[in-house]
């Protein structure tokens, strides 16, 4: 035989072997590689499987309860159980009373302040933002909701600020009653050594809105968790959250920072003293220091000189803003400084305060925004930090930001966020879908009762994969010159808009003092024209969300504009992509004048501009319906008493909610001319006191957002092909090119 | 199976040529691989077998092997629950430890049948069928651990699903002997039915110390939020009827009320409101003339008309769910599985898994003085909206309703949730069907933010070795002052550039060029499942870009003119 033979044979059986020992040997340690787990641990039973039938939980003949107390009403039972459920049992069903809502919606009456009723700067702020809100109603008989002219802010007998005789005072209120309907406002309770919620004097049916509140006394869907914010918290407006743009990777200097006091003994002293076991003074810096109080120096331990030294070496802005994470540890309280500090900063916060039921709670996913950190597994916290995926770290920054501007920056979010939350309650089913509060831009400018349906909003159709709901425009022009001659520019306008494509309605919103113009006067269009009569004729009225604009996109126009029907195509097309945006013809800009301190409103030809004007400009009509209900009276009186500045608070509206700027879209050059006020005309654009008003109006708009919302924008959207050196036959929007 | 085809083809053939010497050699040799084919057999079952012989004979067993453990009257009746308690104060953290996975270990005991000193059982029922499928989808799911010291959570295989079969006393007993029991710490009990006649309490009525309790029924004064879990009442007929998903959108009814057991109160306001609004409601009740049985319970009627139940759930668009003499309904569970949008009104009602799911976008909750608006109500949605929330009232049936598995896992996750926090489900995840998932666009950088021009940008160039076009690009971009770094890939690994690749024009007029690209878009829509860029009719172009303005006013003054 062969040796070549051979070796073929002992190949073939030794292969034989192998190919044996796998497909025979191998299930063997499969199977068990599968059950042994990553600890090495090997499962034994699991549950078995019985072999009878066993018998269902509920017998079929009994899936329907029985035995209801049919002797006993309904309405008597739920009186019943109200009567049980007070004090710390209260919620809204059995302490609150519905019924006042009813008639006059969602009020808030703030009781007249008495004289030599000392009121703390924070108490004043909220109380000011309660009167300046659309909610504010000065007759008590009409209000929802009531609020108390004494500062209950701080309930710390040791507090210089704290009010004696509260439980007197309150109860010689005439309509306090039982403190049914009422929200007392609270940021510090308790004092020195056990610091308890209570806030010293009985508050009988009434809500709470208090920082710091814990998990065990908060009345869930009944009191409002608010933040702490200190008495420099701005009243309005507010700072923008630091975070200007999004680095990638997401990592900072500094993985996990805190830097604060530690109390040596007494509640809330635990975690604080244990931080130094977590320091590494590399990426996890946690400083502490003994030194505050006034005998620190009786008190302190082994670690309290070296503690204070490590302390001294850092900055704490310089840490806030160059770290990843910020500790976020109780204090005494629950609640900290440090949380709106970190929120603010793009820090994203660790919280570690078992028990604290965190601000707004009740509306916020902080999960999406904070790491919820466990006081007993403080050791766990580095590894814990370090395992987040950077994706997810880029957008918890992103939402700190969103939450931060959204509810938190000024006293007046603040207390806006409690009085909403409060409302969605008594909206019920009408009230705000947990989208829309964790979601740009956030409750305050989403009203649910302009629909339940997120789609009908200009924020949502990204998140639903949607696009705007019709593919047509309603036009609506304001009137306000009678019509006598059949060449008014008003005509053509009808004329030139209703010939585009994508046009549903015209509405003419007939606000001249003159009669209704007789139906043959208007031109013969192919789409319906609906001659609205003004029932004021002011200003806002063209903003009014009129129930016959059915379309989400409204092209608003002035009576004199001059539009070719291409220019309304394209602007409209822009508009499909934009539909948060207002977009349009008329670009004006704002600037700083820093010689008079004051905002500057300016129309000339410049490189950049921030707001559209409304004379020509498309916008989704969600807007009308905040323009009418989310502005303060206060506003839009003024804008009707001058007849002006309508479009200037349009633009601040929408800037305020998008952040961003309108979008300007290419025109014919006449039409700017027009604009220019060079008509020969007498036209409100030529009138000098005009333009003064509109510089007025815009500083008084922007101290009443505290902020400027404004944005500028150095972008024109053009036609693609636009002048370009291509045959005018390629072009769609040929017209816009043509002078 | 191998060496025997061996034998067979190769084998004969083989061996009869070989010399006796060989011949010897090779059968030992086949000899020693028949051994080890036998002995690997013995190996696999015969050791293994005896290894896992628990396993085994557990995996198909009776319930009356379980066994039986007599309660001594005096034995101790744990505290009743603490209404103040929370994770953070009743539950111990520390048996969870740190987990790179982020997933707690959930132990559950042996059956075991507790009887009283007379021997009669503390439950009527004993283990049902709904608790068995719970608890064996617990133990086949990456939660279950059998390891009791390394157990998180602990599940006692006391059924308590059902209050009415339980002897109150002494089931409270017997969750006191478990061994691991110490206060109820970190032990989980599912109860669906809490409370008997005549006040039907609203949470188990069971005597269990900190045991965290997933109850279904739960009002706003029984639920400890946070810490209990409220779960749905199962529905058998999730099991036993198949409906097809339904296509949202009008149905032939507005409002259907389904429910038998309603309160006389309810149902004359629900009668009246019938008579306002004629066809758009339909109102059923049990068949009289129908005799009692099974399939009673799948029929309901309507002025002696008879129809099948729960069926008759998906010709209508909204469905009824009244508080009955519990809070917590089944029939919510028929409703969801129809694709009917639940109208539930039970005041103080704590919605299954409320505490991750938006309700609001499923049902809608009307408090039960309402009830003769309900219409009004309900006419004022959206048309849009009515079709969301059908899609979503099937979606949390098929994900959270339809099994003992989907209730007892969903439960597990809360609490797994509430645990590592930092690690939880997204409300989208819990949410959103899975349709909108993929469809919807989730911006990475949601926040709106203009960026400020201080730190510039990033220039990326690629280049195949096309140094003098490169040069003429990098010499143009860093006169740029936004410019903060100028970034050049060189793509060029054969070093020879094709000739025709010189000009920028030449490449993109190459035919298989543009062929590729066509192909490359094709393909990547296809990984997208959808295409995913818009066509847009405008570009971007600086604000007064060639208006008849003068030149050096302009910010970007070349763009113009280029």
């Amino acid at each position: 035989m062969q040796a070549k033979k051979r070796y073929l044979i002992l190949v073939s059986a030794g292969a034989c072997l192998v190919l044996l020992l796998f497909l025979g040997g191998l299930p063997v340690p499969a199977s068990r590689r599968s059950q042994v787990q990553r600890d090495g641990h090997r499962p034994g039973p699991r549950w078995p499987r019985f072999l009878e039938h066993l018998q269902p939980f509920v017998p079929w003949d009994q899936t329907e309860s029985e035995g209801y107390i049919a002797h006993m009403s309904a309405r008597q039972k739920r009186d019943a159980s109200s009567g049980l459920n007070q004090g710390r049992r209260c919620r809204m069903d059995s302490c609150f009373d519905f019924s006042l809502c009813a008639k006059n919606g969602f009020k808030v009456y703030v009781y007249p302040q008495q004289k030599g009723d000392k009121i703390s700067e924070s108490y004043q702020s909220i109380l000011a933002s309660i009167e300046g809100s659309r909610f504010y109603t000065s007759d008590p008989g009409q209000a929802c909701l009531f609020v108390l002219s004494l500062d209950t802010l701080d309930r710390d007998q040791l507090s210089p600020q704290y009010v004696h005789n509260l439980k007197a005072k309150v109860q010689s209120l005439s309509l306090w009653n039982g403190g049914r309907n009422h929200l007392i406002f609270n940021l510090y309770s308790g004092t020195w050594p056990d610091y308890t919620e209570d806030l010293g004097f009985d508050i009988g049916q009434a809500m709470l809105a208090k920082a710091s509140i814990s998990m065990e006394n908060f009345r869930p869907n009944f009191d409002v968790s608010i933040p702490l914010f200190s008495k420099d918290h701005p009243r309005t407006g507010g700072e923008r959250g630091f975070l200007k743009y999004n680095s990638i990777p997401p990592f900072r200097k500094y993985m996990l920072v805190f830097k604060g006091k530690r109390y040596l003994t007494g509640i809330g002293s635990d975690t604080r003293n244990a931080l130094y076991h977590v320091h590494n003074s590399e990426d996890v810096v946690l400083l502490t220091t003994c030194k505050h109080g006034k005998d620190w120096q009786k008190h302190k331990d082994a670690r309290c000189d070296t503690d204070n030294a490590e302390y001294d070496k850092y900055e704490y802005k310089e840490m806030l803003h160059n770290s990843t994470f910020c500790l976020v540890p109780r204090g005494r309280r629950l609640g900290s400084f440090r949380f709106l500090e970190a929120l603010q900063a793009a820090c994203i916060p660790v919280m570690l305060s078992n028990g604290w039921e965190l601000p707004f709670s009740e509306v916020i996913d902080w999960n999406t925004a904070a790491v919820i950190g466990d006081e007993r597994l403080l050791l766990q916290i580095p590894s814990t930090t370090r395992s987040i995926h950077q994706d997810k770290i880029l957008s918890l920054r992103q939402q700190t930001q969103f939450l931060w501007e959204a509810y938190f920056s000024s006293v007046e979010k603040i207390v806006l966020t409690t009085l909403e939350i409060i409302h969605d309650r008594v909206l019920q089913h009408m009230g705000r879908s947990s989208l829309m509060w964790n979601n740009h831009p956030g409750g305050l400018f989403t009203l649910p009762q302009y629909s339940s349906y997120l789609g009908h909003f200009p924020f949502f159709y990204a998140p639903l994969g949607e696009w705007p709901t019709h593919s047509k425009f309603t036009a609506v022009i304001h009137a306000v010159s009678p019509l006598v001659s059949q060449s008014q520019p008003i005509l053509k306008l009808l004329v030139a808009v209703a010939k585009s494509p994508y046009c549903a309605q015209i509405i003419v919103l007939w606000n001249c003092d003159k009669p209704l113009p007789a139906k043959h006067r208007w031109p013969a269009t192919s789409q319906p024209i609906i001659v609205i009569e003004g029932e004021s004729k002011v200003m806002s009225s063209r903003f009014v969300p009129y129930s016959s604009i059915l379309t989400d996109a409204v092209l608003s126009l002035d009576e004199d504009t001059v539009l070719s029907t291409t220019e309304v195509d394209f602007a409209f097309t822009v508009w499909q992509s934009f539909p948060e945006r207002i977009v349009g013809y008329p670009a004006r800009s704002h600037f700083w004048d820093a010689n008079k301190e004051r905002w500057g409103y300016t129309s000339k030809w410049t490189n950049d501009y921030s707001m559209v004007l409304t004379g020509a400009a498309f916008y989704h009509r969600y807007y009308n319906y905040l323009y009418t209900n989310y502005l303060p009276a206060s506003l839009k009186s003024m804008v009707d008493q001058l007849s002006n500045c309508e479009d200037i608070l349009m633009n601040f509206l929408v800037s305020a909610v998008t952040k961003m700027p309108p979008i300007k879209v290419t025109q014919k050059k006449q039409y700017k001319e027009t604009m220019m006020g060079q008509t020969t005309r007498a036209s409100r654009w030529a009138d000098p006191d005009h333009f003064a008003q509109r510089q007025t109006c815009m500083n008084k708009f922007a101290s009443w957002f505290g902020t400027m919302p404004l944005v500028h924008s150095q972008m024109r959207l053009d036609p693609i092909l636009f002048k370009d050196q291509v045959s005018i036959l390629r072009k769609k929007y040929r017209d816009i090119e043509r002078l | 199976m191998c060496a025997s085809v061996k034998y067979s083809s190769r084998g004969p053939a083989l061996i009869p040529r070989m010399k006796t010497k060989h011949r010897i050699y090779y059968i030992t040799l086949f000899s020693v691989v028949l051994l080890g084919l036998i002995a690997t057999g013995m190996f696999q079952f015969w050791p293994h077998s005896i290894e896992s012989s628990p396993e085994w004979t557990l995996d198909r067993r009776s319930v009356h092997d379980a066994p039986l453990v007599k309660l001594p009257v005096s034995s101790p009746i744990p505290e009743r629950g603490d209404l103040s308690c929370r994770m953070h104060t009743c539950f111990d953290v520390y048996r969870c430890g740190y987990n790179p996975k982020n997933r707690i270990k959930v132990y559950i005991y042996p059956l075991q049948r507790f009887v009283d000193e007379v021997g009669v059982p503390i439950s009527s029922t004993g283990l049902s069928r709904e608790y068995n499928d719970l608890l064996s989808a617990i133990s086949d799911s990456d939660f279950y651990t059998d390891d009791v010291t390394r157990a998180c959570l602990f599940v006692p295989s006391i059924d308590v699903l059902n209050q009415n079969s339980l002897r109150i006393r002494e089931t409270a007993q017997a969750l006191a002997m478990l061994p691991r029991w110490d206060k109820g710490m970190n032990h989980l009990l599912f109860n669906m039915l809490p409370g008997g006649p005549p006040d039907y309490n609203t949470a188990l009525d069971v005597p269990r110390d900190r045991a965290l309790l997933a109850g279904g029924g739960f009002s706003t004064w029984t639920y400890r939020q946070g810490y209990d879990v409220s779960i749905p009442v199962y529905s058998p007929l999730s099991a036993e009827v198949d409906l097809p998903e339904k296509q949202p959108g009008p149905r032939r009814y507005f409002i259907l009320s389904s429910q038998t057991a309603i309160h006389r109160e309810y149902r004359t306001e629900l009668e009246r409101l019938k008579e306002e609004n004629g066809e758009a409601l339909l109102l059923l009740d049990k068949c009289s003339n129908l005799s009692q049985g099974m399939a009673s319970a799948r029929k309901r009627c309507y002025k002696g008309q008879v129809y099948d139940y729960p069926q008759i759930l998906q010709e209508s668009s909204f469905c009824v769910v009244l508080r009955g003499a519990r809070l917590g309904q089944a029939t919510l569970s028929d409703v969801l599985q129809a694709g009917c949008v639940p109208v539930i009104m039970a005041d103080s009602y704590i919605l299954p898994f409320s505490e991750v799911l938006d309700w609001k976008r499923a049902s809608v909750v009307i408090p039960e003085e309402k009830l003769p608006e309900m219409y009004t109500i309900l006419k004022s949605i959206p048309h849009r909206q009515v079709e969301e929330m059908q899609r979503q009232a099937r979606w949390f049936w098929e994900a959270y309703f339809r099994s003992m598995k989907a209730i007892g896992l969903t439960t597990l996750q809360i609490i797994n949730d509430r645990i590592y926090p930092y690690a939880a489900r997204t409300y989208e995840e819990w949410n959103n069907p899975p349709v909108v998932k993929w469809s919807s666009v989730s911006n990475p950088l949601f926040l709106p933010l203009i960026p400020p021009r201080s730190p510039g940008f990033t220039a990326v160039v690629l280049t195949y070795d096309r140094v003098e076009s490169l040069f003429r690009v990098i010499t143009e971009i860093s006169k740029v002052p936004s410019l903060a770094k100028l970034l050049v890939v060189w793509n060029n690994q054969n070093k020879s550039p094709p000739e025709e690749c010189t000009a920028i024009d030449g490449l993109s007029l190459d035919q298989t060029h543009m062929v590729e690209r066509s192909e490359c878009i094709n393909k990547f829509a296809s990984v997208f499942g959808t295409m995913p860029l818009k066509v847009v009719e405008h570009r971007a172009d600086p604000v007064l870009y060639k208006d008849d303005f003068p030149e050096k006013l302009k910010s970007f003054p070349n763009i113009g003119s280029l």
